[in-house]
Parts: C-alpha cells; sequence; structure tokens
C-alpha cells in the first residue's frame, strides 16, 4: 500500500457509514485506508466520540486522516475525537466540510493519488462551494 | 466559606436526577424543531455520571467537573455531549488554575460559558443553549456577593428559556427549519436551565 491520507466516514447511522465504505472502496480500490462508524454508545442513531477515535486510530496514514461527517452533531464528536488524540495525531486529522457520500469517494479518489492532507480536503470541499 | 464535598456530591446527584427526569419534554422539545434525541442524549449522559456518583464525589473539585465532562463527551452521542462535556472540562480546568468555589464561581462558570461558544462556533441570541447559560453568567457577576443570589440565578434561568420561543435559530439543526423555528423553546437552553435551577435547588436545600 502507497502512503496515502486515509478516510474516516463518520455517520449517525452505521448502515449509512458503512454503505459509504463499500462505495469508496469499489470506486477507488484498496490504496486507502477507510474507516466508518455510526451509532450512538447504545447503538441507536447518533455519534460516538470513542468510535471516532478507535475509527481515526485504523485508518491512520503518516500523511494524516481526513474524516467526513453527515450532520451536527457528527462534527461537533469528530472534532472533540480529534482533540482526544495523542498531541503528535491532532494536527494531522481534518473534517471536511462536503456532503458525506460524494465527499468521501472524492476525498478517497484524490488520496489515493498520493495527495497532500490539504489537497484531499480542499478538492472534498469543492463540492460545498457555491 | 467553602463548598463542602457532600453538598457537591448532592448537587450533582440533584442536578442528574433532574435532566433524567425531564428527559420526555426535552424529547418533546427536540422533536418539534431538532431531531427528537436530546432527552435520550442527556438521560445517558447524566445516568453515567449518576454511575459514577461515588467516583466523582472523591475528587477534588476541579478533578471532578473534568470526570463529569469527560463521562458526557463519551456517552451523550449528539451534539449536546461536545458541548456540555467541554462546559465541564473547562470548568475544571478553570478550577485547576488557582480559582475557588464558591467565590470564583463566576470565573469558572465563565470558562464554561467560552468553551461551549466556540464549541459550538455560536454566540447568544442563535437560539441555543448559550441564551440560558450567558444570562445566568451575567447574573453571577452582576449580583455577586447578594444574599440571594441564588434566587436571582435560579430566576434568570427561568426568564431567558422563555425569550428562544421568539427567537429564530441560526445554529444546530434547528437552524434548518429558518422561521418555523421561532415559536418553539429551544431544548438545549431547557436543559441548561434544569440543570441551573437544580444546582440552585440544592444550595437553598429545596429538593
Amino acid at each position: 500500500m502507497t502512503d496515502a491520507v486515509g478516510i474516516v466516514i463518520v455517520s449517525h447511522s452505521k448502515d449509512i457509514a458503512k454503505g459509504t465504505a463499500d462505495m469508496v472502496r469499489q470506486m477507488v480500490g484498496s490504496e486507502v485506508k477507510v474507516a466508518f462508524c455510526g451509532g450512538n454508545p447504545d447503538g441507536g442513531l447518533g455519534t460516538s466520540v470513542s468510535l471516532i477515535v478507535d475509527a481515526i486510530n485504523d485508518a491512520w496514514s503518516a500523511k494524516g486522516v481526513a474524516i467526513l461527517v453527515d450532520l451536527g452533531g457528527a462534527e461537533t464528536n469528530s472534532e472533540m475525537a480529534v482533540e482526544m488524540l495523542e498531541p503528535a495525531r491532532r494536527d494531522l486529522v481534518v473534517v471536511c466540510n462536503a456532503p458525506i457520500v460524494e465527499g468521501a469517494v472524492m476525498a478517497a479518489t484524490e488520496a489515493a493519488g498520493g495527495s497532500s492532507l490539504a489537497q484531499v480536503k480542499a478538492v472534498a470541499e469543492e463540492l460545498s462551494a457555491d | 466559606m467553602s463548598l463542602r464535598p457532600e453538598t457537591f456530591k448532592s448537587l450533582i446527584k440533584l442536578a442528574a436526577e433532574r435532566v433524567i427526569a425531564s428527559a420526555p419534554e426535552l424529547t418533546s422539545l427536540d422533536q418539534a424543531i431538532g431531531d427528537g434525541d436530546h432527552g435520550f442524549n442527556m438521560k445517558r449522559g447524566f445516568e453515567a455520571v449518576l454511575g459514577k456518583l461515588d467516583a466523582i464525589s472523591e475528587q477534588p473539585f476541579d478533578e471532578a467537573l473534568k470526570t463529569i465532562g469527560k463521562t458526557l463527551v463519551m456517552t451523550v452521542g449528539g451534539a449536546s455531549g461536545p458541548l456540555y462535556g467541554s462546559f465541564f472540562l473547562a470548568a475544571g480546568e478553570a478550577l485547576s488554575h488557582d480559582k475557588h468555589l464558591p467565590e470564583d464561581i463566576a470565573d469558572v462558570f465563565g470558562s464554561g460559558v467560552n468553551a461551549v461558544s466556540a464549541r459550538g462556533r455560536s454566540q447568544a441570541g442563535e437560539k441555543t443553549m448559550l441564551d440560558v447559560l450567558v444570562p445566568v453568567l451575567e447574573t453571577l457577576k452582576n449580583a455577586a456577593g447578594q444574599p440571594d443570589l441564588i434566587a436571582r440565578v435560579s430566576t434568570t434561568a427561568a426568564e431567558a428559556v422563555e425569550r428562544t420561543a421568539p427567537m429564530r435559530a441560526t445554529k444546530g439543526r434547528a437552524s434548518f427549519l429558518g422561521p418555523r423555528s421561532v415559536g418553539h423553546i429551544d431544548p438545549g437552553a431547557r436543559s441548561s436551565c434544569v440543570l441551573v435551577q437544580a444546582v440552585c435547588a440544592s444550595l437553598e436545600g429545596k429538593q
């Protein structure tokens, strides 16, 4: 595996997160590490900081990790998860302001080409530009 | 004057119990303008706090507040987890830096409010929990040292919740509703009021 930025998908629904990860793997292949999580600590709809921390560590790459989220709580919990990482990793994780499915596919495609974390984030966020 | 550990324990217990009891109300407020999970999420978080009550009450106040914050972050499961979690983590951090309860309550509470504002990238007036926390902070500052401080804080919280009804949400899930968010009390403001009033009631010995 070449060293590519890792992708983390965080949805309120584990089914959406898994489905998005499946699409990324099919469209981009296995060169990029993709991890996903969904559901609150009880398994209902929501997000869990500890599951997000685990997913970031699963998708870890020396080039960093880009996170794609669905709605408000997923973003807030992802930001919290980043702050709870060990200090050396915190600056190498970004939350992208992009639609979750399209953003994950675009980010992973860019990552597969060996781009930097900043480039991966920028490509995903082009989807949100007016 | 100092805050005694047993007083601290009973106020945490009452605050957690009141939040848990208010879960159905929080849920119905959130179903009106959010995604309907605020009651469930707060209940789960504060049940976890209650489960650690004995351990928390044996910690120094700063560590106790940080444990509460971390517990909420890890168990709530919605945006309110990091928001309330950040409040308690920052308040605990302030206490670790030469602040003391109860005399520095405004500074300690203010650190928590600033953390909520930063985490949510939000200010008062946007129909959120800050619309209760910021007026409460103002009262803590303005009425510091007054004999009726606790009663004034409690009244401030109750009045502040009602003022969120005519506001239009621009932050959080309710912002998707735009003008349709007007006319509903904000669920986060309500849960903040429940917490503040529970602490007031406990300190006044009204349980």
